[in-house]
Parts: C-alpha cells; structure tokens; sequence
C-alpha cells in the first residue's frame, strides 16, 4: 500500500483547524439574526473570529479535538488493516504537531496515553465499496457534545411519545431541552430511528456529514428535519445557552431497520463546531474537500 | 449590563458588584483545574483530616493562587518550546456542571472569588456564590485559539503526569479574557432562567403542561 501517512496527517489538520464553509455560513446567518449587543451575538461574533484565526494559524478551532472517528471507503483490494496502521500513526503524529490534543485516557488507571492511541481509540468503520477510489470521512466528536447525546426508547412515556414520526419529534426536542448550551449551542443533531443501542449512534453520527443545506431525498423525513430545527429554535436556548434565537443550525434525520421489539431514537449531538473533513485517493493523487 | 476589567487577586466587594449579563475582561494569574483536580482538592485538602506531607507544597501554592483568585475549568492543546517553556494553543472551556458536587467547597475552603467554564452551574454554587462573594465567568465554548490570545505566560504547571496535560493544574497569566457572568452574588442565574422558559416552550410544542 502507498505511504499515505502525511496526506492522513493533513486530513487531521483540516478537521480541527478549518471549519466547514456550510457551517460558517450558518454561523454568520445566525449572528445576523441575534439582537445586537445582545450576549448571544456576543458569543457568536466571538465565535466566528475564533474560526477565522484558527484557520490563519493551524490551530484547533476547539481545544477538545474529541475523539477522531474515521469513516473508510476503500475499494476491493485495499487493506483495512494497513489502512488503520497508517491512519494511527498518522493522529500520533498529529498530536505531536498540536493538531490534536492528547484525549485517550485509561478509565482504570485515569492515564492518558498522550498521543491519541488507545483501547478503540481513535474509533474506526471501514466498508469496502465498488468504487475504484479511497474515500476517508474525519468527524472530530468532542466530549461535551458526547456528553449531552441521548438515545431513548419509544414508546417514551413521560412525553406521551408512540412510535411514529410524532413520537421521534417530541424526544428529539427532549433532547434539545436536557442539553440547553453544554454541548456548546447552536449545534447540529445527527438522528437515527430504528437500528440497535451500537449502531444507532454510529448511524447518527453519520448523519453529521450531510451538508447543512442538503435536503433528505425522503419527504417526510425532509419536513420532519425543517420541523424539528424551526420547533428546536423556538426553545430560545441560543447560542451557549444565553438564550437566544438560534439553537441549532440543522437537523439531519436517517431510518434504519430495527427489531420489532425495539424502537430506538438516537440524537447525537454536534456543537457548532461541526468539524468533518474528507480525503479522497483516485490513481494516486489526494484530493481534501 | 455594564462592562469591566478586572484584574486578580480580586476583592469581595468588586464581585459583589458585578450582576448577570455583566462583560468582565480578567487579567493577571488564573489556575486551570477539571475534573482530576477538583477530586484531588476535595480527597487531598478540603475533606481530609490533614494534608498528605508530600502535598503540602501544591497546597500552600494554591492557597496562594486561589485566595481572591479564579479556577478555570480547561484542558487545553499546549506546545512545549525548545527552552523548556509551555505556550497555550487552544484553551476553551470545558463543561462545568461536573464539578457541581465540588465547586461551592472549593470557593468556601479556598475564597474563591470566580469560576470560568461553559454551560453553568447548579443550584449549589449559586448559593455559595452568594454566600461567599463569588460570580461563574461564562467563557465562549470552543472560542479556543481567540482565548489562547489571551493567555500571555505559562507560569507553571502541577500534577501534568499523574493527570495529563488536559487535566493538569496550569497557572497562567492572562491579559484581557472576555467573559460574561451568568451566575452572580445576588442569587441570579441566566442558566436556571433559560431553562425554565425552554421547559415552558417544549411544553407547548409537545402538547403537555407540566412536564
């Protein structure tokens, strides 16, 4: 396998120093639309000079990198194993270069390995596809917005909510409410309905790589979505929870089928530093974006 | 809402001033401590029968620093230069709710007068806000590199390799740190305001009262 240990490198730089232009813009979107003055515009104007200077110089938009979850499409042929080993080698050395900040700590001995490596750490989904390309997906997944992740079960009886999209829209609010701004608000949900307790968040954090101004190609998930962030802002949480009139910057909603017993709802929730970046590798030239 | 500059050790009578919605720029040496650290200050100092010998040092240092002085709930990315000397790369705040079951101790045992983090604090704090002239200093979440702008010095580090550099106890030098205060002296909280009227909100969208 070609050496594409600095190109992996690169891909980490990018994540955690340059944000996304769909989110950006929907920063700046929502900081016009603040009262000015107010601590929400505060924060969001504070906000976007902070994106501004850490892609000027490099450095993590956000001091907690989270855990790095790469998502690898490699086409037949290509070694999942070898993939990894460069990919880990690659997050050591950009944890070197303060790309990154050391986050893998062991939870029996409280240590933290200091270069990112650990036990399932960082967190890795390969799938072989038919393209004749590489394709590597980075979402850098800090621990607060972890934190204020949830995953419920419906029928969900404190809220009266049955298993039907009705149901999904009232615990996903839920969601919104428990997390007022610790996961740093106005954030970006990534939802799952149906799949297992393991894969509904692994399929709601894929959700996190849609573009913000994509539209779900299924219609009642496509209302659902434009629903849930028009209802979500109407909480008036706001940015960090100061109160305001944006309290996400989108929704991204994804079915999968599920055990007749089980109907779960998983909301993995991204802050506004919705950080993803992706490489490609086609007859052996590297493309970012 | 006003706007200050303060600059530590700060006096009770210049907290007790300071209300919610208040922009305070913070200078002079501030202390970062997370969830390591506040467990070691309650096990170590505050709920102990006495100091373990071999912590009296760190002890006596964060009398000094915390007396009149500000925790900074932080982990930050850091670099370590050729001569030795640390700089701060990214420094934005970390939750601060988890140290709720700490923080009302540590501002009483160490007087405390500021606490920077993200997201707020409970019910707890706000009372020993009150009760011992102390406001929580709402930092932007994730405003990492602005903040790092701030920090002028890295005066020194403890604890770095028992807890790793993102739990360590920094001491820092900063210079015109932006913060709001959103817990005051007076028993206001913005966090406990805005939860109330969202809970009122998701009622309404949900069609239930009283949830």
């Amino acid at each position: 396998m070609e050496d594409l240990v600095e190109p992996f490198v690169e891909l980490v730089r990018r994540a955690a120093t340059d944000l996304p232009a769909d989110v950006e813009s929907a920063l700046r979107a929502a900081r016009d639309r603040e009262e000015p003055g107010s601590a929400a515009a505060g924060a969001l104007e504070a906000i976007l000079q902070n994106v501004d200077l850490a892609r000027k110089r490099s450095t993590p938009i956000c001091q907690d990198t989270g855990v790095p979850i790469f998502y690898v499409y490699y086409p037949q042929g290509m070694s999942p194993r070898a993939l990894r080993a460069q990919i880990e080698q690659a997050v050591a050395e950009a944890t070197r270069r303060a790309y990154l900040r050391p986050n893998a700590v062991d939870p029996l001995t409280g240590r933290n390995s200091g270069n990112n490596l650990g036990r399932g750490f960082p967190s890795f989904h390969f799938e072989e596809w038919e393209e004749e390309f590489l394709r590597v997906d980075l979402l850098l997944k800090g621990g607060g917005s972890e934190n204020v992740s949830a995953q419920y079960k419906l029928p969900y009886g404190p809220l009266k909510a049955g298993r039907d999209l009705e149901g999904v829209r009232k615990v996903v609010l839920d969601a919104v409410y428990q997390a007022q701004g610790k996961g740093c608000a106005p954030g970006v949900l990534g939802v799952a309905v149906g799949a297992d307790r393991g894969t509904g968040y692994i399929h709601a954090k894929e959700q996190l790589f849609r573009p913000l101004d994509d539209t779900n190609p299924v219609p009642e998930l496509a209302a659902l979505e434009q629903r849930l962030l028009k209802e979500a802002n109407e909480l008036s949480i706001g940015p960090m929870g100061f109160g305001g009139k944006t309290t996400l910057l989108g929704v991204k909603i994804g079915t999968y089928h599920r055990l007749p017993a089980c109907y779960f709802v998983t909301v993995a929730y991204m802050c506004w530093a919705c950080r993803r970046a992706r490489m490609e590798v086609r007859d052996g030239e590297v493309v970012y974006g | 809402m006003a706007t200050y500059e303060l600059r530590t050790p700060i006096s009770e009578e210049a907290i007790r001033a300071l209300h919610v919605g208040d922009t305070v720029y913070l200078s002079g040496l501030i202390v970062t401590g997370r969830d390591a650290a506040h467990k070691y200050m309650i096990e170590n100092f505050i709920r102990a029968d006495s100091v373990p010998e071999e912590e009296q040092a760190l002890y006596g240092e964060l009398k000094r620093l915390l007396n009149g002085g500000v925790i900074y709930h932080c982990g930050p990315v850091v670099r370590q230069r050729e001569d030795g000397r640390w700089e701060f790369v990214a420094a934005g705040p970390t939750t601060s709710i988890r140290e709720e079951p700490y923080e009302a101790d540590v501002i009483a045992h160490f007087g405390l007068r500021g606490v920077i983090g993200k997201g707020g604090m409970g019910p707890r704090t706000l009372q020993a806000c009150q009760e011992y002239g102390a406001v929580y200093f709402h930092a932007v979440g994730g405003a990492a590199s602005l903040i790092a702008d701030s920090v002028k010095e890295v005066v020194a580090v403890h604890k770095k390799d028992e807890f790793g550099v993102p739990e360590a106890f920094w001491v820092i030098r900063v210079e015109g740190f932006p913060v709001v205060v959103t817990m005051d002296t007076h028993g206001r909280s913005i966090h406990e305001q805005v939860e109330q009227s969202s809970k009122e909100a998701l009622g309404q969208l949900v069609g239930l009262t009283g949830i």
